[in-house]
């Protein structure tokens, strides 16, 4: 009996440096994520001598309230345009080209036709060709139409999300079995009224999955607004806050704005995926195991 | 896909014959029932193409058309005559873009900053990620979903944002990091000659690792307990289960996060586009991206923006079909883990 419980005891032992071991590497790699955003909170509590002072764990020197109504002053109050147009850009486009490639990938799954599996590697594809090679001609287009400069030039191509049509063909496929849609046109519903009152339904978390992806894409937007857009005015928050930072260099007195710019910025995404969790979280298993 | 109950596995080429009547003219019931699955598959189609039609016209205007307007603009250059007084002409000049592109050292040191770039982040990123992944999944991680939460946090900052942070905490100055480091007797210019490019695979590693951790981690869960059970039965120690049972069967997730990590590291720009504002080790051409940006919005020299799209869509596809290619290869379990 005591020789048992002393053997387990001994093995146990390593099994317990490991335990240790293991939520030291845990803890220090949360540490790593977090201290940073951290961080960003008490910066953005600091004025700018508590800034330069190095000193934002101290509560000397907070001035939150002062920073905020400085973010919304600073140039005319573009900071609160810069976040209504983000908002714009990134809430419509993802939920406008969410329900596009949730549409076309649940046609890839579920019907059949000539050349199918060629359109969809071309569809594939697309998804690795980079932004930057689209841009210039992009560009060239948005301006040949007279579009350049206009909130259109940003918010159409970014619509276009072809791993999304993946996903949804993937999803399709899980969430969605046939024998439902053979009852529907056994009902007598049409092929388009058996997507959206049955299918579309089915497929509710590979939809916000989708628009979670579109949403953290658009909303990091940056390279698009920056080609096209010239006018502040249509500027989304990642292009504001650049052209602030980089008048930070000259003008410190942006130091403090462009900081507390950051922190609301983060706000939307964190709401978005903490309010959309229990749908991602299954979309994302989804996603990964096949 | 193939419902058990009604196909014959034996006869996937003899037509379906109706299961009323074996006589060899159809009853008109049939030819109406032909008719009528007929008119469904027209339906049927319609409604495909009804639901497809949206996201095509994207893939047409936003992706195919500038596809091809990037591959003609690289043929083409501007020509100005009279010492560069005339008017601007766009003339054809054939392979000269890409003669000047890929002789032009900026444009091949941008390249190289990248690939080394890569070969820095994808490994690490990958490792680290799954490590943090396996570890979640054993079990003995205390506040296991807060844990998660705290690691994914960072997909939620916005790149751009990243970069603000970061460079504030490489700024002498500003950063508490560099004074903690200071007290420590340890002096750190983050954004040196030799710093710079760790700088930025930190931000990229930041930004991205909870999120690939949560992509392993999904997969793991996946992963059958019998499995699990059956390699602690035949004496698998947890370090030996994680690295040749566990991480072997989610191999898809790994290259998949690979694949990915790949394409969007190519495309390096935002990181240093913001850092050039504060350090002059990174100039306006430091990646290929930056460099087509250059070439294109600066110097207004579309040809030559274009032969440098052109370019980095080459090895974009290139190096992604080889690692696809490489990952279908390495089928052995062993020497996948490492």
């Amino acid at each position: 009996m005591s020789a048992v419980s002393g053997r387990t005891a001994a093995a146990r032992r390593p099994r317990l440096l490991g335990r240790a071991v293991v939520n030291l590497v845990v803890g220090i790699s949360v540490l790593y994520t977090l201290l940073p955003v951290l961080w960003l909170v008490l910066a953005a509590s600091k004025d700018r001598d508590a800034l330069f002072g190095s000193d934002v764990l101290s509560l000397d020197h907070f001035s939150f309230a002062q920073n905020l109504k400085d973010l919304f002053t600073m140039d005319g109050g573009l900071y609160g345009r810069w976040y209504g147009n983000s908002l714009l850009y990134a809430v419509l486009g993802a939920a406008l080209g969410a329900m596009v490639s949730i549409a076309c990938g649940y046609a890839f799954d579920k019907y059949r036709f000539a050349h199918k599996e060629k359109l969809f590697a071309l569809v594939l594809a697309a998804v690795m060709v980079p932004q930057t090679v689209l841009a210039l001609p992009l560009y060239l287009m948005a301006s040949g139409t007279g579009l350049v400069n206009t909130f259109w030039s940003v918010f159409v191509p970014v619509l276009f999300n072809p791993f999304g049509v993946y996903l949804g063909r993937i999803f399709s496929r899980g969430y969605v079995p046939d024998e439902v849609l053979e009852a529907a046109r056994l009902d007598g519903a049409g092929e388009l009224a058996a997507y959206f009152r049955v299918a579309l339904r089915m497929l509710g978390p590979g939809l916000v999955t989708v628009f979670l992806f579109q949403l953290t894409a658009i909303w990091n937007n940056f390279f698009l607004p920056m080609v096209m857009l010239s006018d502040q005015h249509l500027y989304p928050v990642s292009l504001g806050l650049y052209t602030w930072n980089s008048a930070a260099v000259v003008s410190p007195e942006y130091y403090p704005v462009v900081i507390m710019g950051s922190l609301l910025a983060v706000l939307p995404l964190i709401l978005a995926f903490a309010l959309l969790q229990r749908f991602w979280k299954s979309g994302l298993t989804a996603g990964a195991v096949k | 896909m193939t419902s058990p109950i009604t196909t014959p596995a034996s006869a996937p080429s003899r037509p379906p014959v109706p299961p009323s009547g074996t006589s060899p003219v159809p009853p008109p019931a049939a030819a109406s029932a032909r008719r009528a699955r007929r008119h469904a598959r027209r339906r049927e189609l319609g409604a495909c193409g009804a639901l497809m039609t949206p996201f095509f016209i994207l893939l047409v205007t936003v992706f195919l058309i500038p596809v091809g307007t990037a591959l003609w603009l690289s043929f083409f250059g501007a020509d100005q005559p009279g010492l560069g007084f005339g008017p601007e002409r766009t003339v054809f000049v054939g392979l000269r873009g890409y003669t000047a592109v890929l002789t032009d050292p900026t444009f091949l040191g941008g390249l190289g900053t990248v690939v080394l770039y890569c070969l820095i982040y994808i490994p690490l990123m990958v490792t680290g990620a799954l490590a943090l992944a396996l570890l979640l999944d054993s079990g003995v991680v205390r506040l296991r979903s807060w844990a998660q939460l705290g690691l994914f946090l960072p997909h939620a900052v916005p790149g751009i944002i990243a970069a603000v942070i970061w460079l504030y905490l490489y700024t002498p100055g500003l950063s508490p990091v560099i004074d903690l480091l200071a007290g420590a007797d340890i002096t750190v210019d983050f954004l040196g000659v030799h710093t710079v490019l760790p700088s930025i695979v930190n931000i990229a590693l930041w930004s991205n690792l909870g999120y690939n951790m949560v992509v392993f981690y999904a997969a793991l869960q996946a992963v059958p307990r019998e499995v699990i059970e059956a390699s602690v039965v035949d004496g698998a120690g947890p370090v030996r289960t994680a690295l040749q049972v566990k991480a072997p069967l989610v191999r898809s997730s790994i290259v998949m996060v690979a694949m990915f990590t790949l394409i969007f590291a190519l495309q390096l720009f935002t990181e240093p586009m913001l850092l050039s504002q504060a350090t002059p080790m990174i100039g306006s051409r430091f990646s290929p991206s930056m460099y087509i940006y250059d070439a294109a919005f600066t110097r207004n020299n579309y040809g030559l923006a274009a032969a440098a799209s052109v370019v980095l869509l080459v090895c974009t596809i290139a190096l992604s079909y080889g690692v696809t290619h490489w990952s279908n290869r390495v089928g052995a379990p062993e020497e996948d883990t490492r």
